[in-house]
């Protein structure tokens, strides 16, 4: 019997069963059929525990929402805080936490940002983008990335791979354009005709597995943006809030973007809200049409007071200082590894705590999941490429988490590494 | 005015406080592999770095805390930074270290994160202290300044740790807590992270240390005697003891906080006290000096590290202005006796005894009351009295026919320099001599069979630590050349300080 208070389980069985039967089958099936029959239970700091009682080192972190822990307890206190003041609030009228986060992330942002408008999530976040990016250049073609994903929703949705489009008839190609990542001359191919309204990039991409950007690659796709008269967009919601090293991940290549949008680790996952950041030329719908875009939940202001906090805790010195001496362990750690496996190990993309792990076999980050999974590490393989696994580890790690991290890791890569010469990968679920 | 009321569960800062202690871990990570020069350069750098500052911090320290005599205050952060590392220069806490004959190789390892209180009496001096004690050891350092220096201390942490840095100290080794508060400070005391406390301050921080269960070096208060027997040279005794009760107003922990001399020389050694500075108060001044600057018989606590001549104007008393003492006779060491207690200002108490013998029963009498542990003085040249006194006393250094501010402190002995006296099974404290480097480093002992027939291996040469991560978070660069301003500065410090050691030392 798993008695959670408000609702119970009768086993871990029981509750995968309700889980097909209420909410996802398809969804449920695959991790257990991947060998990962995970159903997360209590969380604390980088570690959770599986229904089972299993122990896991998280470095999924959905994304970097939890770059600064799970239920990290400086959040909480700030959230239980704010809830004796305040509730979401009214999105229609002038908001206290509203305008203080806007105004926090302004500043943080680089010097041309001057708005915000709010969304409930990231996908949210991304559609106002666009909208903003549609509304000022008044053009409908979006740019992005071969394989990028900024999320869902109804306008996001265009960006990213068909797969997840056309599923619901939602792909619309005469708006949306793709381009193969670090290719100029596809770049420069799409913006000629200057009926581009925004090329939309994140600064690493994340579910592509963290192919990093070449040098001055964003610098160029910027410089073509100015060129072609076409605003250019960072998604920086998996690599904002110091996990580059810097506040924003886009403020080390020197671009100033048009429109910024955060999400994920901004509160913690603690009480969601995402962020689209503006600059001066595309606030024009706020001054023309303020109700242009209307979220209920975008901004809620409990998540506002939890978002101040989570930057003021990443602009603080020591954050700095440590993600620094993370982001070195880990290189020092991961080639380490990868002196004992260099046809298996193939390759470490890393930008701070950032980081693609790839491997020579078309699914071989799936492989390592598994048995980094069956050695209690959390990590997710690239959804749109299978050969890199997303190596995302926490800013407020300590040296101790990091050296077991990397322990678990090498004993993981070495027996994905057996199977696949063994062959018997087929004969396990993967 | 907030709207909200921002209760904390925890003090406030503690969250950011247990940030600085993580950071420091991983610096303390990767100084734990540094070389011998490597940890050279940086304390060369520091140490310059402390004595360039020595005088404009003695400034704001006594502008800050009210205590205290600038001039002292210069010779105690130089003592603290160049001397020190001076001193200590070509120890090595950092290589290992082969006994082939015992077949044991012995590995330094350091403590790790420091937790260093440092107080408000000596605010700076401390904090240079303890800070190059923690480069010596390759440990890394957060610094609680009392709250009371908070500022000065804060500063002069900032300034050592950009040298450090500068000089390639990996980021974070050398931090300070801000805005010091007592439930922080007990916060970070017990927090899981931090690997030794080492605090030094009033008797509660001590206490607290000890009880956060982690590792802990406190120290007690001191409550010194000083003997001054038939066969002493009682002017030079004299010289010495008003010398060193008026160094720094006497806020160092060591000052002497009352003669006891015997009868047969009384007399000499208070004319001797009047000339060298001392003003020896009247049996009406005495009760003035009770009434005013003990009332209840307190030590008043706003007057600490206040002058001689502020203290008699406190008192009612008109003294010469150049006086830098006020002795105050009494009669018998009890434990209600204010006059036989410690104090942290310029009053020094005086009581007569017939002979060595009570003499010593009333040394150990003071220290009964308050101080064991700590320090004792003995102004004699009779061996076989100073090796009886050093016996007796229940204290754990006794200097002889020096001032004991700076005897027992080891400036003016050749104890360990030091501005944590540790006070031992006596003081309730786990160390029982002046703090030095070897106090925060344990060492791993490779030993080998005993047995004649096995062999020990060769380890000369060997270098037990790679440092993979030559890069600290901030780009390594060459410490600052001195500018003709430091050296310019460094002289005149050099020049004040000759002529201070001079005068204390007048041979």
């Amino acid at each position: 019997m798993y008695d959670y208070g408000f609702f119970s389980y009768e086993s871990k069985e029981d509750m995968l069963e309700r889980s097909r039967a209420f909410w996802n089958p398809d969804k449920t099936d695959f991790w257990q059929d991947a060998g990962i029959d995970l159903v997360i239970d209590r969380r604390e700091g980088y570690l959770f525990w599986d229904m089972a009682g299993r122990r896991l080192i998280d470095l999924h972190l959905n994304g970097g929402t939890y770059n600064l822990g799970h239920r990290n307890p400086e959040l909480i206190a700030t959230l239980e805080q704010a809830m004796q003041h305040f509730d979401i609030g009214n999105h229609h009228f002038p908001a206290l936490a509203r305008t203080a986060l806007a105004e926090a992330l302004v500043k943080s942002a680089s010097p041309n940002m001057r708005r915000v408008i709010y969304g409930s999530g990231g996908g949210e976040a991304i559609d106002i983008a666009l909208k903003t990016a549609r509304h000022t250049k008044q053009r409908r073609k979006i740019v992005s990335i071969i394989k990028a994903y900024h999320g869902h929703t109804g306008v996001a949705v265009g960006t990213g791979d068909e797969r997840f489009s056309k599923l619901f008839l939602s792909d619309h190609p005469e708006e949306f354009v793709q381009v193969p990542f670090n290719d100029l001359n596809a770049m420069e191919d799409a913006l000629r005709a200057r009926d581009v309204a925004a090329v939309i990039m994140e600064t690493i991409p994340a579910t592509y597995g963290f192919p990093l950007p070449a040098p001055g690659y964003l610098q160029a796709v910027k410089r073509l943006c100015e060129e072609y008269d076409t605003l250019y967009i960072a998604d920086e919601v998996q690599t904002g809030l110091m996990r580059t090293g810097e506040m924003w991940g886009i403020s080390k290549s020197g671009v100033e973007p048009d429109i910024m949008v955060i999400g994920k680790g901004i509160t913690g996952g603690m009480y969601p809200i995402a962020c689209t950041v503006v600059s001066e030329e595309c606030s024009a719908w706020l001054k023309e049409d303020g109700f242009g875009h209307i979220s209920t939940g975008g901004g809620a202001e409990l998540g506002c007071v939890v978002s101040l906090k989570v930057l003021e805790i990443c602009g603080r010195p020591e954050v700095r200082s440590m993600v620094h001496y993370i982001a070195e362990r880990f290189q020092q750690g991961l080639r380490q590894i990868q002196e004992i496996y260099p046809d298996w190990f193939v390759g470490i993309r890393q930008d701070g705590v950032v980081m693609g792990l790839e491997f020579n076999h078309p699914v071989g980050a799936k492989i390592v999941m598994k048995h980094l999974y069956a050695h209690g590490v959390w990590a997710i393989f690239s959804t749109l490429d299978p050969r890199i696994l997303q190596f995302k580890p926490g800013i407020l790690l300590g040296p101790e988490l990091v050296d077991e991290i990397l322990d678990r890791t090498e004993v993981a890569i070495g027996k994905a590494y057996a199977e696949v010469r063994s062959g018997s990968r087929e004969a396990v679920p993967a | 005015m907030s709207v909200i009321e921002l209760s904390h569960r925890e003090p406030p800062g503690a969250a950011r406080a247990a940030m600085m202690l993580q950071r420091a871990h991983w610096a303390a990570e990767l100084f734990a592999r540094y070389d011998i020069e490597r940890v050279r350069r940086i304390l060369d750098a520091v140490a310059a770095a402390g004595e360039a500052h020595a005088e404009r911090y003695a400034e704001w320290a006594v502008e800050e805390t009210g205590m205290g005599v600038v001039e002292h205050k210069v010779i105690k952060n130089v003592a603290c930074s160049r001397d020190l590392w001076d001193r200590y220069r070509d120890h090595d806490y950092v290589s290992p270290r082969i006994h082939a004959d015992d077949k044991v190789l012995e590995l330094p390892r350091p403590a790790g994160v420091i937790f260093a209180l440092t107080p408000t009496t000596n605010p700076i001096a401390t904090v240079y202290f303890k800070v190059l004690l923690a480069l010596m050891t390759r440990n890394a350092i957060v610094v609680s300044p009392h709250p009371g220096a908070k500022a000065v201390c804060a500063d002069a942490v900032r300034v050592l740790s950009d040298a450090a840095v500068a000089a390639g100290a990996p980021d974070g080794c050398i931090q300070v807590v801000e805005e010091p508060s007592i439930p922080l400070i007990e916060a970070l005391m017990t927090d899981q992270t931090t690997d030794v406390i080492v605090a030094t301050g009033g008797n509660a921080v001590v206490r607290a240390a000890y009880r956060s269960g982690n590792p802990a070096i406190g120290v007690g208060p001191g409550n010194v005697p000083a003997f001054v027997d038939a066969t002493a040279d009682v002017a030079a005794a004299a010289r010495e003891i008003v010398d060193s009760k008026s160094f720094d107003n006497s806020i160092l922990c060591t000052n002497e906080s009352a003669i006891i001399v015997e009868e047969e020389v009384a007399e000499k050694l208070i004319r001797e006290l009047g000339r060298a500075g001392a003003h020896v108060c009247t049996p009406e001044e005495v009760e003035r000096v009770r009434e005013h600057l003990f009332p209840d018989n307190r030590m008043r606590l706003d007057l600490i590290g206040k002058s001689a001549t502020v203290l008699a104007e406190e008192a009612g008393l008109k003294v010469p202005a150049a006086t830098r003492v006020l002795v105050a006779p009494f009669s018998l060491v009890v434990p209600e006796e204010p006059l036989a207690r410690e104090k942290l200002f310029p009053v020094l108490g005086l009581v007569r005894v017939p002979n060595t013998r009570a003499g010593i029963s009333a040394a150990q009498a003071m220290l009964r009351a308050t101080g064991a542990g700590h320090s004792a003085s003995i102004h004699s040249t009779r061996a076989q009295t100073i090796m009886e006194y050093g016996a007796a006393v229940k204290v754990l250094r006794v200097t002889v026919n020096v001032g004991n501010s700076l005897g027992s402190a080891g400036v003016l002995t050749n104890l360990a320099p030091t501005m944590t006296i540790g006070t031992g099974f006596y003081g309730r404290s786990s160390l029982g001599e002046n703090l030095e480097p070897r106090h925060l480093v344990n060492w791993t002992r490779v030993a080998y069979n005993a047995d004649r027939s096995v062999p020990f291996d060769e380890f000369g040469g060997m270098q037990p630590w790679r440092l993979e991560a030559a890069a600290p978070a901030a780009p390594a660069a060459e410490p600052a050349p001195a500018t003709p301003e430091t050296d310019v500065l460094r002289e005149e410090v050099r020049r004040l300080i000759l002529e201070e050691l001079k005068e204390l030392t007048r041979q």
